[in-house]
């Protein structure tokens, strides 16, 4: 009650001028008056008594400011007294305050939403107990995070570091509860991971390491909370009920509780299986294949005071051991650890980088806009030099109007952060409802949300920046001559080389220029990763994915269906060819393989000649993506189990295994398992896992040629390129009846490839691009407001000499060079200077953007054009006002 | 002017208490008292008699209250409190100390 009772009083003496104040006024007044009681009764009249005694008093302003510090005047009312002086000052300048509150907004606020970013998806883990020790561990020198079950296994019972280590992998199955067959996400764990990570069921209970006893063995399937409440209806008497998935009965055993979601930040299953029951689910077992990695990702806690250091030691040693072991299956066996969320760096690399870009570019924006201050207030002060001359001399101490000044800086930029932390509160909210990927994905959103460390950030930098563009001020008045001032008035002191007003405004535009051109490089390099060569053709065609295993085919009838489909839709009128792919290049990454040598003998993985990226395709693949022919020929539909096994390779890979493209045609290299293939073609490059990768080498294999068990996608993930000219709607409906017609209960979904590729491919290219645009255009506001203001007030100081320049016949050029000259020079100045900062800068982009050349006559033009224009926009008002300059009026007014 | 002495720093503080110790006064009364007993030999620039007197009142050593003064104004008036006597008879000796020594140094003669 007491401090309520404190502020209180603190808000009383904010809004009213405090009574020990205007107690300590009466005071000296009435000192005054008894003083010019005694004058006048030795005979002076009454009005020149009082002037005495006032005279007597001594200086006044400062008496009483020294009263007011003994009085107990105490920091916070000065500070009150300040902050009330403050505002009335702001308050009569709206438009100064206006632009300096919007520009802090947009600087604090661009700051805000990167940082709460950031924390939501690098600095704050996912919500699990003890997240401070739980590590995904990945392998090799280029960090991978996929691992092979029975490597898994070696690891979780050979170390000492970790209470436990678990496995999980994702995938889509369909689940049939009754009624409605429908496809899910799901995680596939190992049995321990609930236990692992000390997760308790919300409902029901959850499998355990107990529950496995080989392979499919464990037929239980534990539901999210959104999963049960969406689809069971919070219906509690779930547990226990048996629903088919993949055709195969499965036991709900519980739900997980609503806080939990797996450890993937952008990725949240429906349902939970045991990976034991793989085959079931993915109708193949990779369980004892030690050398099929696919995405198993493995994590654990670390034992209380075991060190990361240390546990990736031991982890080593266990690596070791696996390569001396299994030296056919194991190679480069070296750990690290990092957290699980990101999917460990596979994601989470490019992320914090692209964060930490994004949050230097975001800093540079609030360094800008502190700069665009700092030059806005020192214009200010300037401006005020007469009454900080008139405080001085009245007996104000230098330090009490500094005090004030700063008073004023963080007032404007606590008001600033408060606006741009409103902002960003908005935006945020938008985006972390913001679906990136269309359904077709699993559930994926950024779970940015705000906390207090968001609010702490913003205050902070609002202090910070405060003062910075505060101090810009300070010199000018420690400086500042009240006799000076107050006898000579304010003579424009104009054109006495560079000040720091003038190197605030060229840091500001060098900044903005940095923005502005990083934008326009990724701009640029979206544009041409929409055009570059993939290696396919995109426009015009359409990709079918089909589900076989939920329609329950397996073994030879899935090869058998895959032909009838493609036969089904080429038959389909505008339907020019059609293909199969096991996986199209640029969906959500590749699949590899490692070949050999025909020479190789010792078939080890350190042996390899090349890792390769593999697809299985029907023959008219090629002719269907319009892939082009290099050399050789490609597949024909007797290239089937009954010839000799046969591939078509890429460039890169005839010039890395063979040397040649000559030499690769009718050339035979090496599969892991030793049997020997046969080149019998050469195509182009293209694009096969990310946009940004270099030319790497790929092999494609007739589908019909692929053993069963050595990679799971091709079997059942049967993706069909249709190319036609028709009309989407019409083709997909054509496409539609056709499939159905072949099987009502064949699960398929279709897009055009152009677009599947902008939400896959393109999606970072495009976040990034739309992140830097927004960046970019803040930089150009900003620059607009520093040269506007610069420009402006140039021309306001100087409105008489321009006068007198028009009654002596000045031509309007020379008037425009006169006002405008300094302002242009110095923008030329900046924008220079920050063009090449920002060339050297978007090297950075390099790793996100498509081909982030900074070296592009394009950019570099787009840049020089941009910020004249933007310097052409900002000086329109001053130069209209210069070049309507009266030089009658003005003389008059002095 | 001559005659008048510059104020050692710290004593104006002795001087408002021995001056308000003889009666409750208001600030220019003050003034007037010590020119008074003092044969108008010590000068105070009146506006610095304030911040002392707050901050007397600060540290207890006086109290204040508004009343009419011999002019028929509102004037604020300063009274001693027990600890403001207290202190006056403290600083007061202290003050002869100091007067009495740097008296005997000062009038030494050579031997």
């Amino acid at each position: 009650m007491k401090f309520v009772a404190y502020l209180r009083s603190l808000a009383a003496k904010f809004f009213h001028r405090s009574e020990t104040a205007d107690d300590m006024e009466e005071e000296l007044r009435s000192h005054i008056q008894h003083r010019a009681d005694d004058l006048e009764r030795s005979g002076m009249d009454r009005s020149e008594a009082e002037r005495r005694a006032r005279i007597e008093f001594g200086g006044y302003e400062k008496f009483r400011e020294e009263s007011h510090e003994a009085l107990g005047g105490n920091f916070i009312e000065t500070l009150l007294q300040d902050v009330r002086f403050s505002l009335r000052l702001l308050r009569k300048s709206p438009g100064f305050t206006l632009v300096a509150v919007l520009t802090l907004a947009l600087g604090i606020g661009a700051n805000a939403v990167v940082f709460s970013i950031m924390n939501a998806l690098i600095v704050r883990p996912v919500n699990v107990p003890e997240a401070r020790s739980l590590y995904a561990i990945e392998r090799g020198k280029d960090q991978a995070i996929n691992h092979s079950y029975p490597d898994y296994v070696d690891l979780r019972d050979r170390n000492r570091s970790f209470e436990g280590i678990a496995a999980y992998n994702v995938a889509s199955a369909g689940l049939d509860t009754g009624n409605n067959p429908s496809s899910v996400w799901l995680m596939e764990v190992t049995g321990n991971y609930f236990d692992m990570l000390k997760i308790r069921p919300y409902l029901g209970r959850f499998f355990h390491g107990s529950d496995e006893h080989g392979d499919n063995s464990a037929p239980y399937i534990v539901l999210t909370y959104g999963y049960w409440h969406s689809h069971f209806q919070d219906d509690r008497g779930v547990v226990g009920r048996v629903v088919q998935l993949n055709k195969h009965p499965f036991t709900i055993l519980g739900v997980a509780p609503p806080d939990f979601q797996g450890t993937l930040l952008f990725l949240g299953p429906d349902i939970w299986v045991p990976l034991v029951n793989q085959e079931q689910v993915e109708g193949v077992n990779l369980l004892n294949a030690r050398s099929s990695r696919g995405i198993l990702m493995v994590m654990g806690h670390l034992k209380t005071g075991v060190t990361p250091a240390q546990a990736v030691a031991d982890l080593n040693s266990v690596g070791s051991y696996l390569e001396k072991t299994y030296p056919e299956d194991d190679g480069n066996m070296t750990f690290s650890l990092t957290r699980p969320y990101l999917a460990g760096d596979w994601l989470g690399g490019p992320m914090r980088e692209f964060l930490a870009g994004l949050m230097l570019l975001a800093g540079l924006i609030l360094l800008a806009a502190c700069a665009n201050l700092g030059s806005l207030f020192a214009a200010r002060a300037a401006d005020r030099s007469r009454e900080v001359a008139l405080r001085l001399a009245l007996g104000s101490s230098r330090r009490r109007i500094l005090r004030q000044v700063f008073t004023e800086a963080v007032l404007i930029s606590l008001i600033g952060g408060t606006v741009g932390l409103l902002g960003s509160l908005l935006l945020l909210r938008g985006l972390s409802t913001w679906r990136p990927l269309p359904s077709a994905a699993p559930t994926m959103h950024l779970p940015v949300s705000t906390d207090a460390n968001m609010y702490i950030f913003a205050l902070l930098l609002s202090l910070a920046s405060g003062f910075l563009f505060g101090a810009v001020p300070v010199r000018q008045i420690l400086r500042t001559n009240p006799y000076e001032v107050v006898k000579a008035g304010l003579s424009g002191r104009v054109g006495r080389g560079m000040t720091v007003r003038d190197l605030l405004l060229v840091a500001q535009i060098a900044i903005c220029t940095v923005l502005v051109t990083s934008s326009m490089v990724a701009m640029r390099g979206m544009m041409r990763s929409m055009h570059s060569n993939f290696g396919f053709e995109p426009q015009n065609a359409m990709l079918v994915s089909t589900a076989l295993n939920m329609a329950g085919y397996d073994g030879d009838s899935v090869p058998a269906m895959q032909k009838r489909m493609i036969d089904a839709l080429r038959a389909v009128p505008g339907v020019q060819s059609v293909g199969s792919v096991d996986r199209p290049p640029l969906y959500f990454g590749a699949n590899y393989t490692i070949v050999f040598t025909d020479k190789t003998t010792d078939i080890r993985p350190s042996n390899a000649a090349a890792e390769s990226v593999m697809y299985n395709i029907s023959p008219e693949y090629f002719d269907a993506a319009r892939t082009a022919f290099l050399a050789g020929r490609p597949f024909s539909w007797h290239d089937d189990q009954n010839a000799p096994l046969v591939a078509v390779v890429n460039r890169e890979f005839a010039a890395k295994v063979f040397g040649s493209i000559k030499n690769a045609v009718g050339g035979y290299y090496k599969k892991r398992d030793g049997s020997r293939i046969q080149v019998v073609g050469v195509v182009e490059d293209g694009k096969y896992a990310s946009l940004t990768e270099d030319p790497q080498p790929a092999t494609f294999l007739p589908f019909m040629q692929s053993p069963a068990s050595q990679t799971r996608e091709h079997l059942f993930s049967v993706v069909l390129v249709v190319r036609s000219a028709r009309d989407p709607q019409q083709l997909d409906a054509a496409i539609k009846s056709t499939l159905q017609g072949l099987d009502a209960g064949l699960p398929f979904s279709s897009q055009m490839w152009g677009k599947q590729l902008n939400d896959s491919a393109m999606f970072a290219a495009r976040v990034a691009t739309l992140a830097l645009g927004v960046l970019g255009v803040i930089g150009a506001m900003l620059s607009i407001t520093g040269i506007f203001g610069m420009a402006a007030y140039s021309v306001s100081k100087r409105l008489r000499e321009l006068g007198i320049r028009v009654a002596l016949g000045a031509q309007r050029t020379e008037v425009l060079q006169a006002a405008l000259g300094r302002a242009v020079k110095l923008l030329a100045f900046g924008s220079v200077a920050g063009l090449i900062l920002g060339l050297l800068a978007t090297r950075v982009l390099a790793f996100i953007v498509y081909q982030a050349t900074p070296r592009d006559p394009l950019v570099l033009g787009g840049v020089v054009l941009t910020m004249l224009l933007l310097g052409l926009v900002a000086t329109w008002i001053p130069a209209q006002r210069a070049l309507s300059v009266d030089p009658l009026i003005l003389l008059r007014e002095e | 002017m001559t005659d008048q002495a510059q104020l050692l720093p710290g004593t104006l503080d002795l001087l408002i208490l021995k001056a308000v110790s003889l009666g409750p006064l208001h600030g220019y009364g003050v003034l007037l008292r010590i020119g008074q007993i003092s044969g108008q030999a010590l000068l105070i620039e009146q506006g610095a008699l304030y911040p002392a007197l707050f901050r007397l009142v600060r540290q207890g050593l006086l109290k204040a209250s508004w009343g009419t003064s011999e002019n028929n104004r509102r004037a604020k008036f300063y009274e001693l409190t027990s600890i403001g006597r207290k202190r006056l008879q403290e600083e007061t000796d202290g003050w002869n100390r100091l007067a009495s020594a740097m008296a005997s140094v000062l009038d030494a003669q050579p031997e």
